[in-house]
């Protein structure tokens, strides 16, 4: 299944619902199936933080066993609000274990399918916007570090980038530095 | 010099007079336009920090403060070498001082300005700062006092309360946004150097020197925010033609109403529970995210804030990350109320 389908899927699956108070009530349960983030993963490196509510996040990058020569992105997360676990959940579910190179390339249109969008507003006072942004800036530091393995944290992303010398890693990273998102349109 | 322009000025004076009569401040140039509280208190601590601080001084500040009466001090104290001091709270949100209405135990000799807010935005409470200011001004110490929350819900009589600077913004007096007064004492601002430069507020520029305007254009560089300050003006005069006594009665009848039914909810726990409160409930409640129950009651068409309300050091005293806050005007109602209680209700059912 393509992302894109996956999305769908979580569109169809909300469809379902013809009122707010059970479309949140299936967001809440989504919270609790969050592939959980280790205990030893859910450290101030890797918050993502908002003003409110906090999430945590960390990813993992591994070679599936049917296909040797593909990486891809293993996602474990949680948050301390219930509301912003379920929307998390739906984008790990969405995100998780892909090649960086389907993250950089999708779209969070479906949150906003799903009337959700609010929540991902920059302007909002959660870290799911940052959220998505550090989803997309993993990815981007997988793809284009083809021979690193293991785990990184978003502060090791961050400052990792002021050390190293300029090749596509730096310059896309200044870009994420700078605010842009150079996997936009 | 055009007749367009000449009305524009004419109706944004007036609104200046609307204001001074309405805080009763003894001229009108002692009204001065900013943007808002933010911007009267930045405007206050540059040019009180510029006129009085020296290494070692003191500013003093309270534990409840927002953070717009928090930082600017931080800032300009940081330059002057001055301490930032702070009145610490109680458990039911007021000053800590061992009679409520006397701090003069934290004045020192070193003590130059004294930043108080009137009402807490997060806890309600309100201070009794016309006290407050008389200890202060006996030792000489100038009062800052951060009107926001207060303007639209309190007689605010400048003159009665005896302080030096009074700062408060338009949006929390029905006005439009990006309006904001700072009041100040004719005798003190006359001695406060500008702390913006730019076009209105000088008297004669060359390269070699500058003299700058008289009051109140001294401290209103660029070009003011006419559409909005008449709008504030007009604000004002509405509020003006209700009894501000009835308005505050009503809203305390609101706040008792609330206060008994959301203690009916299993484990809430209301923040800011001080004897003498506006119409602000924050609370807490065990097992429920704020962030959670504010999405839910939005849903029902419920508005209110939730999180630290720029008040993070207060959130740290009471050992809290964040509080649903509900607030009241004089346009709501006991059903409204009610349909509050209603919603958090079923919104802890979701969550829990």
């Amino acid at each position: 299944m393509t992302i894109t389908q996956a999305q769908q899927e979580v569109v169809d699956e909300f469809a379902l619902f013809s009122d707010w108070q059970d479309r949140y009530e299936h967001l809440i349960e989504l919270g609790k199936d969050l592939p959980l983030i280790a205990p030893e993963h859910k450290t101030d490196d890797n918050l993502v933080r908002g003003c409110q509510s906090r999430v945590w996040l960390h990813a993992d990058v591994s070679t599936p066993l049917d296909v040797t020569d593909q990486k891809v992105i293993h996602f474990t997360a949680d948050s301390d609000a219930m509301i912003t676990k379920g929307i998390v959940a739906l984008l790990v579910r969405v995100f998780n274990d892909r090649t960086p190179q389907e993250i950089l390339g999708a779209s969070t249109e479906f949150i906003d399918k799903i009337g959700l969008r609010a929540h991902l507003s920059p302007n909002r006072a959660n870290g799911l916007s940052a959220m998505v942004d550090q989803m997309k800036r993993y990815a981007l530091a997988f793809s284009s570090n083809s021979t690193k393995h293991g785990s990184w944290s978003p502060a090791f992303l961050l400052n990792s980038c002021q050390v190293r010398g300029p090749g596509l890693w730096s310059l896309a990273m200044r870009t994420v530095r700078c605010g842009q998102r150079p996997w936009a349109p | 010099m055009h007749t367009l322009s000449t009305k524009a000025t004419e109706a944004q004076e007036a609104a200046r007079d609307t204001i001074r009569r309405h805080i009763n401040a003894r001229h009108a140039h002692e009204v001065i336009f900013t943007s808002g509280t933010t911007a009267s208190i930045n405007l206050a601590a540059n040019s009180l920090g510029q006129l009085l601080l020296k290494n070692g001084d003191e500013v003093l500040i309270s534990g409840m403060e927002h953070h717009a009466n928090i930082v600017p001090w931080q800032m300009v104290c940081e330059r002057y070498g001055a301490k930032l001091k702070v009145i610490p709270v109680t458990d039911e949100g007021e000053l800590e001082p061992r009679r409520r209405d006397d701090a003069t135990e934290y004045f020192t000799e070193r003590t130059k300005v004294f930043a108080i807010t009137h009402v807490s935005n997060t806890l309600g409470t309100i201070n009794p700062i016309k006290e407050l200011i008389a200890q202060a001004r006996k030792q000489g110490i100038i009062t800052v006092v951060d009107g926001a929350q207060a303007i639209a819900h309190l007689n605010v009589d400048v003159q009665d309360l005896g302080c030096d600077l009074y700062a408060f913004s338009g949006h929390k007096a029905y006005g439009p946004t990006g309006t904001g007064v700072l009041y100040g004492r004719e005798e003190l601002l006359e001695r406060m150097p500008p702390w913006q430069g730019g076009g209105e507020m000088i008297d004669v520029v060359t390269f070699e020197k500058t003299t700058y305007a008289k009051l109140p254009f001294k401290f209103e560089a660029g070009t003011p925010h006419i559409a909005g300050i008449i709008g504030l003006g007009e604000a004002i005069r509405w509020m003006e033609d209700y009894d501000k006594a009835a308005m505050a009665a009503h809203e305390h009848k609101l706040l008792e109403h609330a206060t008994k039914e959301l203690l009916t909810i299993d484990g809430l726990r209301i923040i800011g529970t001080a004897k003498e409160k506006v119409g602000v409930i924050g609370f807490v409640i065990g097992g429920v995210h704020h962030y959670d129950l504010g999405t839910l009651l939005d849903q029902q068409g419920i508005a209110v804030r939730t999180g630290h309300h720029c008040t993070q050091p207060l959130m740290e005293r009471f050992g809290v990350s964040g509080t649903t806050r509900a607030s009241f005007a004089c346009f709501n109602t006991v059903a409204e109320v009610d349909a509050l209680v209603a919603g958090v209700k079923k919104g802890v059912k979701m969550l829990r």
